[in-house]
């Protein structure tokens, strides 16, 4: 079935090109975005099922077996991840249809949108860590595209900051890969499974560990090294934040989990030693920045910082309800944020600003998307019983089982923070009236502009409600997942003894 | 031969964080060419240095005779090269529109995306009523 695993890969790029060619035929593109994206979804769909059903499936690109060529790989974390990359990018798609100005469909907007998800799904299905290192790239160099489309001065601004350190990060991963090489003499991760078992001198062993911390750390903003997300996050037009919101931090700390436990598991009380307190003060550190903000999006930038943490928390822990906590939080987290970076497109819209003290009065205006952007605030602050809730308890759970009771303090105090912004929110945007002040007041927004905003959004906050509701399948769900994290025979068994 | 090679990464390395220490951020672009050109390098001393013939097979032969140089490292590189010079292409042009736009190079004056609290942005031109200019941007 090695069609399966090339797909998710091999459609949005198709779209990407056609997209691009037909960029000047008035709203072609975006139609051709949304379509390919409803496909997209549907070969992801199709792809976890085979993995639900098949365990894990490996595809040898070109027919070279194992440890010489490039493998594709999925097991259920990658799968379900390709999955949700899928939602988000429908969702953001159909949203992009209303939020996206006719000047940056001409720029090519479309195109690199398809182009980012092409390279987010190349990262989450690679067995490769060179292969990983390209999809990086490609997915990066979408996002510089995206970030400062358009040109307005603040989005380069933010660009510089943004391109800068991700440049770093892209280095640092170069190098730890080159000595990793030489070190092993291999970079297919089922096979450095065991290779890195198998070298000597375990010291440098831990210090390529580290250097692959430090990069996976800045594409995943975590504490000391996230500047470059609330720099450049609140720049560019909402349907491209809210899709760097869902996805490219994310695909940081999946590469992090992988890494960390199908890799380098020698020294765990070192380096998930570190792990564990970074995630403490990037919880700490993202929800206090979140909390002194007053701009919508920036409040929100800061909160994926917080929100990183805890799933850093999951992987850090290195238990197995702990990762199957980083796999649920991953899950629900991506559908929320990029939920509210979209909700928050609407605010503006709306009220015609971003500054807190600037908008209000939405409820009164519109209950229902006060009601859409109630779910999934709470759920991202874990209030019972939306997704949030059941993501924390697992992982505040698992923090009390192994007795980091600071850990778990910590994690509860960001949780209650949370909901301090979350409430900032609410009281200024949909609650409090509307200041007249910036003269033009509540704007109603024409009913095709409003369908194609709100229902992706809709869709999303559905979807965090099915997950909140009913929690046990996602949670069985996960317990597989992270048991073949854990265990990753299966992984390495498909990759080196499977014929394509 | 490593031996020199590896000092010859650290000697690049230290220059690149010198130059990325600046506040200009022409000279952190070009430090960070420094950086990526020693990683190239630190894959290239990686891969072992051994004088062996090119990868080549023979005709008529179903594998080399000799001793082969590994190839690897230098498709490594070579793929390596190629993503660094698009990547380094793509953020002096934004470095170049950055200047144009926002009138200065010094990362700390570069304050319109995250005004200080309270105070004036310090890069000018911050309420000017612009017209949005069409240009493409460098993407």
């Amino acid at each position: 079935m090695s069609w399966l695993l090339v797909a998710p890969i091999m459609l949005p790029i198709i779209v990407a090109i056609l997209v691009f060619l037909v960029r000047e035929k008035g709203g072609w593109g975006r139609w051709l975005s949304v379509v390919g994206c409803v496909l997209h979804l549907a070969v992801s769909i199709a792809l976890l099922l085979e993995v639900w059903k098949q365990g894990v499936i490996a595809a040898q690109m070109g027919g070279w077996p194992a440890p010489f060529g490039i493998t594709l790989v999925a097991d259920l974390f990658g799968a379900v991840m390709v999955l949700i990359a899928a939602i988000t990018g429908l969702a953001v798609a159909v949203y992009a249809l209303a939020d996206i100005d006719r000047r940056r469909e001409l720029l090519g907007y479309h195109a690199l949108f398809q182009c980012l998800l092409t390279g987010v799904c190349g990262a989450f299905l690679t067995g490769d860590l060179f292969n990983l290192y390209v999809w990086f790239e490609v997915m990066v160099i979408a996002s510089f595209g995206l970030l400062v489309l358009g040109g307005d001065k603040e989005q380069l601004d933010g660009g510089v900051k943004y391109v800068t350190l991700n440049l770093i990060s892209t280095v640092l991963f170069l190098a730890a890969i080159g000595m990793l090489y030489g070190v092993t003499g291999t970079l297919n991760m089922a096979d450095l499974h065991t290779a890195v078992g198998e070298v000597e001198n375990q010291g440098v062993v831990v210090m390529i560990a580290v250097l692959f911390m430090i990069a996976f750390g800045i594409k995943s903003a975590v504490f000391p090294l996230f500047f470059w997300l609330p720099a450049a996050y609140h720049t560019p037009p909402v349907a491209v934040s809210a899709v760097f919101a869902g996805l490219l931090t994310k695909v940081g700390v999946y590469a992090l989990i992988r890494v960390f436990t199908l890799i380098f598991t020698q020294d765990v009380d070192y380096t998930h030693g570190i792990l564990l307190a970074v995630a403490a003060f990037t919880m700490l550190t993202g929800v206090l920045g979140a909390a002194a903000q007053t701009e919508f999006r920036k409040i929100l930038s800061f909160h994926i910082i917080s929100q990183i943490g805890y799933m850093v928390l999951g992987l850090a822990l290195y238990t197995p309800l702990a990762l199957i906590g980083a796999v649920f939080y991953l899950v629900h987290h991506i559908i929320v944020k990029a939920n509210l970076f979209l909700v928050s497109g609407v605010a503006r819209r709306m009220t015609g600003s971003e500054s807190l003290s600037l908008s209000g009065g939405l409820y009164a205006a519109s209950p229902l998307l006060a009601i859409l952007f109630f779910i999934p605030a709470f759920s991202l602050a874990g209030f019972p019983p939306l997704s949030g809730f059941w993501a924390k308890y697992l992982l505040v759970k698992a923090s009390l089982d192994v007795g980091h009771y600071v850990i778990a303090a910590v994690a509860l105090v960001t949780g209650i923070l949370t909901v301090f912004s979350m409430t900032k929110i609410w009281a200024a945007v949909f609650w409090k009236p509307h200041p007249e002040t910036n003269g033009s007041g509540l704007v109603r927004l024409p009913r095709q502009e409003w369908l194609s905003l709100v229902l992706p959004i809709g869709f999303l906050a559905g979807l965090t409600l099915i997950i909140g509701f009913f929690p046990e399948p996602f949670y069985v769900f996960a317990e597989r997942a992270a048991n073949q994290l854990l265990d990753p025979s299966a992984y390495v068994a498909a990759v080196t003894g499977a014929d394509s | 031969m490593e031996v020199a090679l590896a000092l010859i990464v650290g000697l690049l390395v230290a220059c690149s964080i010198y130059l990325m220490l600046s506040r200009n951020v022409l000279r952190f672009i070009f430090g960070l060419v420094l950086l990526s050109n020693s990683a190239n390098l630190t894959i290239f001393t990686a891969g072992r240095l051994t004088r062996a013939e090119p990868p080549l097979v023979p005709s008529g032969l179903p594998f080399p005779t000799e001793l082969v140089a590994n190839a690897l490292p230098q498709a490594l590189i070579l793929t390596a090269i190629v993503i660094g010079f698009g990547l380094f292409a793509f953020s002096l042009s934004l470095v170049f529109r950055a200047y144009r736009e926002l009138g200065t190079l010094d990362s700390d004056a570069m304050r319109l995306a995250e005004p200080r609290p309270g105070g004036e942005a310090e890069t000018e031109g911050r309420d000017a009523e612009q017209p949005e200019a069409p240009r493409s941007a460098a993407s």
